[in-house]
Parts: structure tokens; sequence; C-alpha cells
């Protein structure tokens, strides 16, 4: 166990910024600090009430101590922990551990990205690795390719079945009004696109937006007299098992397995309990690898398990139900967007998108290139 | 002073050799090569040098928005260790997961350093 409390903390407050393509001129800590405020408008809190402050982007070296000066807070509790898109998922369990630990009362975790403004390879400088630059990887992409191959070769996974986790990600876009893509998709025009790496076109490739946004978490005594219900956090699991790719363990296995196995432990539930699904999809592979480390199919059943339209809007499982990375919003780090739409889903304010009578969600976010791996558990009040 | 990892690395690779590190006390081979053990904590590695052989462990098709699709893979070598690569003279989309391949030594043209890649050995699984 991880010392962590069932329900140690609640999420109060969330909101995205700005997304798609921002204003020029606006700049990551821009859209932290709207998402900042919009967060605390929907808590019913005010900016001097956040006394912990937890944050990431790739785009600010000291983005604490940027957006602490902007917003004009002198946080008691600080943490910038960056471990790729999953950092959000990180930093619930970092905030459920401060708060209980009463090292702050009200904590925002926030995230803000230009990346579709200035360009992907000026909000987030490759590094060189002389093992693997030569060559020429187009990284992230061909990193999870790599991942598809060894899935499609050990379990027969079939670009078809990738093709669909795509398509129920657009279906699921369609019913989100903030969502970037607005027309259909089918499997056979995911198949036809522009090859980026193979197996992938750019149609199982996540989107390359702008965006951000916050929530806000307090302990459950405070959470009580707010305006909104509070979201429970049941669970937290993280794990991380390499950087780089060539020195990913199994490229079939990621550790979700080990984040989910802490989460559900800490939640007391089991992926039969679960409501709402929310997975980084920054790529098709990734959902179905996450299905299968998360436990809601068998270890290389996942292909045939999306088919037919079973996470798509209608479908048995609601699988990424805002459009996912794929289709509603890809700023670079994407994970605080799953916490922003399961907490709307448990609050039931989703709209064409709700699923009915949703007590649970699970967030599950990853990082890097299958890197790290970081689950959160939510849960309404009839779960406490 | 010491000779870097890399250094080191790059100078068997110069001499056209692939070098890998040998951990006694871990008792396996340590790629990419380090100052410090990961499965021992030990910060006693040995040099080796490779046969070569190895199998495909993962593969793509790299299509970059201007020039040729090229091969990226993952590559088992005998010696128990992975590396990234690139399988040559064949076609792309025809490296398969589980090919055996030996190690060739790639001098790109200016000032880049030799890399490692592979190319598929004939007649043997």
């Amino acid at each position: 166990m991880n010392g962590l409390k069932r329900g140690g903390a609640a999420i109060v407050g969330a909101a995205e910024s700005d997304l798609g393509h921002v204003a020029d001129g606006l700049n990551p800590i821009d859209l932290m600090a709207q998402g900042i405020a919009r967060a605390a408008e929907d808590a019913g809190l005010r900016l001097r009430d956040i006394d912990g402050l937890l944050c990431a982007t790739t785009q600010s070296r000291t983005s604490g101590l940027n957006l602490s000066e902007y917003l004009g807070i002198s946080p008691r509790y600080i943490d910038t922990t960056i471990l790729g898109g999953s950092s959000f998922m990180f930093h619930v369990a970092h905030a459920v551990a401060a708060l209980q630990l009463g090292l702050c009362e009200v904590a925002a975790i926030a995230y803000g990205s230009t990346q579709r403004s200035v360009g992907r390879r000026q909000a987030s400088v490759r590094e060189i690795n002389p093992f693997e630059t030569p060559y020429r990887p187009f990284l992230p992409s061909t990193a999870y390719a790599l991942a598809a191959s060894r899935h499609m070769h050990e379990f027969g996974t079939s670009r078809e079945q990738l093709a669909e986790v795509a398509v129920a990600a657009r279906q699921w876009a369609l019913l989100n009004p903030v969502a970037w893509e607005k027309k259909p998709l089918t499997i056979e025009e995911v198949l036809n696109a522009r090859m980026v790496s193979y197996p992938f076109t750019v149609r199982d490739i996540c989107l390359v937006t702008d965006g951000g946004g916050a929530i806000i978490l307090t302990t459950p005594e405070r959470a009580r007299s707010l305006k909104k219900p509070p979201v429970h956090v049941l669970g937290c699991g993280s794990a991380i098992t390499h950087a780089n790719i060539s020195s990913m363990p199994d490229l079939t296995v990621t550790g979700a397995l080990e984040s989910g196995r802490q989460a559900y432990a800490m939640a007391g539930l089991g992926p039969k309990d679960i409501d709402v699904v929310e997975l980084y999809d920054a790529f098709t592979i990734n959902t179905i690898l996450f299905l299968e480390d998360l436990g809601f199919c068998a270890k290389g059943e996942g292909g045939s398990f999306v088919s037919g339209g079973r996470i798509a809007p209608g479908g048995a499982l609601p699988v990424n139900t805002n459009g996912g990375g794929l289709s509603y919003c890809h700023p670079g780090m994407y994970g605080l967007f799953l916490l922003i739409e399961a907490v709307r889903q448990l609050r039931g304010e989703c709209g064409a998108r709700q699923v009915k009578d949703a007590e649970t969600a699970i967030a599950h976010g990853n990082g890097g290139v299958l890197s790290s791996q970081s689950t959160v558990i939510l849960g309404t009040a009839a779960t406490i | 002073m010491e000779a870097s990892p890399l250094a080191v690395y790059q100078s068997y690779l110069d001499k056209g050799e692939l070098a890998y590190q040998w951990s006694p006390q871990a008792g396996r081979a340590v790629f990419y090569p380090r100052l410090v053990c990961p499965y021992s904590g030990s910060t006693q590695l040995e040099w080796r040098v490779a046969s070569g052989l190895g199998a495909v462990y993962a593969t793509t098709v790299t299509h970059p928005q201007q020039g040729e699709p090229y091969n990226v893979a993952l590559i088992d070598c005998d010696e128990g260790f992975r590396l990234m690569s690139r399988v040559e003279d064949i076609d792309p989309m025809q490296v398969r997961i589980g090919m055996r391949v030996r190690f060739r030594l790639h001098k790109p043209p200016g000032d880049e350093p030799p890399y490692s890649v592979f190319v598929p050995l004939e007649g043997a699984r």
C-alpha cells in the first residue's frame, strides 16, 4: 500500500483553458492561469484560497515560479513533477498526500501548452540520445509503432482493430462541442491516411493542439461546503518502467499493470466496478494496451475487445468520452484532460455524451514512450 | 580521468566492433553503456565485444515528410542485450520480428560518428 487514504481528498473544481489554436501571443502560463481561474470559479473558491500549486509544462523551466508570480500567490506546497503526459495523475497522488498531511488545504493542478501555435519542435525540444538518435526515430510515433508491431506479432492485432479505436474516439468527439475534430471518420479513412510510422497513419496518432486547464482539490471536509458535488479520489497508483523505448522490458506490457493494481487496491474496486474509462490515447495502440493492463480484458484480447463499436458511444464500455487525444485535444501532455472529463462525467455535466448513472471513473495517464504510468480512480459521494 | 562509457563504445565502433558491458555481479549484459549497473548497483562493468548476431524484436517503417521510408528496429543481440538499430539490404516492410540479423558498421558522411546497423543473416534461423 502507498499510505494514501481512500477518499483522502476530493476534486472540487475542473476546467479547460482555451483549446485548439489559441489567440496569438498567449503562452502556457496564461493558459494555466486561465484554467485555474475557471476551475476556482467552478468550485466557488478564490485565487487566494489556493495554498498548494502543482503544475507541469515543457515550455517553462520554472513553471511553478512563473505561475505563482502570475497569480499573485505564494503557495505553501509546490510540486512541478514532470514525467510526460501522466504528470498530472502523479500530481493528484502528491496533492492527496499533501492534503492528508496538512501541507496545504486547497491544491490546484495546472497545465498549459501552445505547441500548435509555436510548433512542436519549439514547444518540446528533443533530447539527443546517442543510442537512438542516429536511427532517426520519429518520436514519439516510432516508439509506439514498435510497441504496436510487437502486439500485432504476438496477438494478431490488426490495423483494422487499431483503427476501431480512432473511429470510436471520433464518434465521442462528435458529441463534444469543444472537440477539435468535427467530421465523422471511417476505418477505411484511418487505414488510407498518410502513413507516419507503420502501422500508424496520421489518424492513429493524437492531435497537435494548444490547450491547458486545471483541477482543484481540497480536503473532504472543506469540499462539502463548496459549490459543486465533490468528486472523491478513491485510488492512486503509479509505475515507471523505462525512459527510452529501447529500454522497455516488454513492449506488450506497460506499467499500467502495476499502477492499476495499486489504484484498484486503494479504492477497493476492480475493473468491473468502473463506469467510465478515460485512457491516455496518444496512439491507437495505447487504448488497447491500457484496456488490457487495467484488466478490462485479457492480455492480447484488446484488439477484438475494441471491435464492433464496443468502446464507442452506445457500446458496452464507455472509453474516452471526450473524444480523446485522438479527436478532442492533445497539447502534448494530455493527462489533465482525462481527469477533467472524469470529473464532469461523475457530476453529470456531459450533455450528449453523458454516461448514465456514472458513479466511478478511472483516469489513466501515460508519459514518455509508455514510460510512466499513473492511474487515478474517482467516485461520487455514493462511493464513500 | 577515465574515458566516458560513450567514448569507449565509440572507440570500439571506430574499430568496426559492437561492444557492450558485462556486469559480473549481476551476471548479465548491460546496454546502453553506463557507469553503474542497473541490476546490481555495482560500478564494476567489463567491456566485451559482441558476436554481432541477433534477432529482430520489434520493427517499424518510418515515413519522413521528405525522402524515402526507412526501417527502425529493436534488435535482441545473442549476448542478452537489446538496442535500437536499422535493418538494411532489404525492403523495410519485409523486416520481420524474429528474423536473424548480423551487425554491420555504418559510416555516415561528414563528421557524424559511425554506428551499428544490421543486415539479414540468410539461411539461419
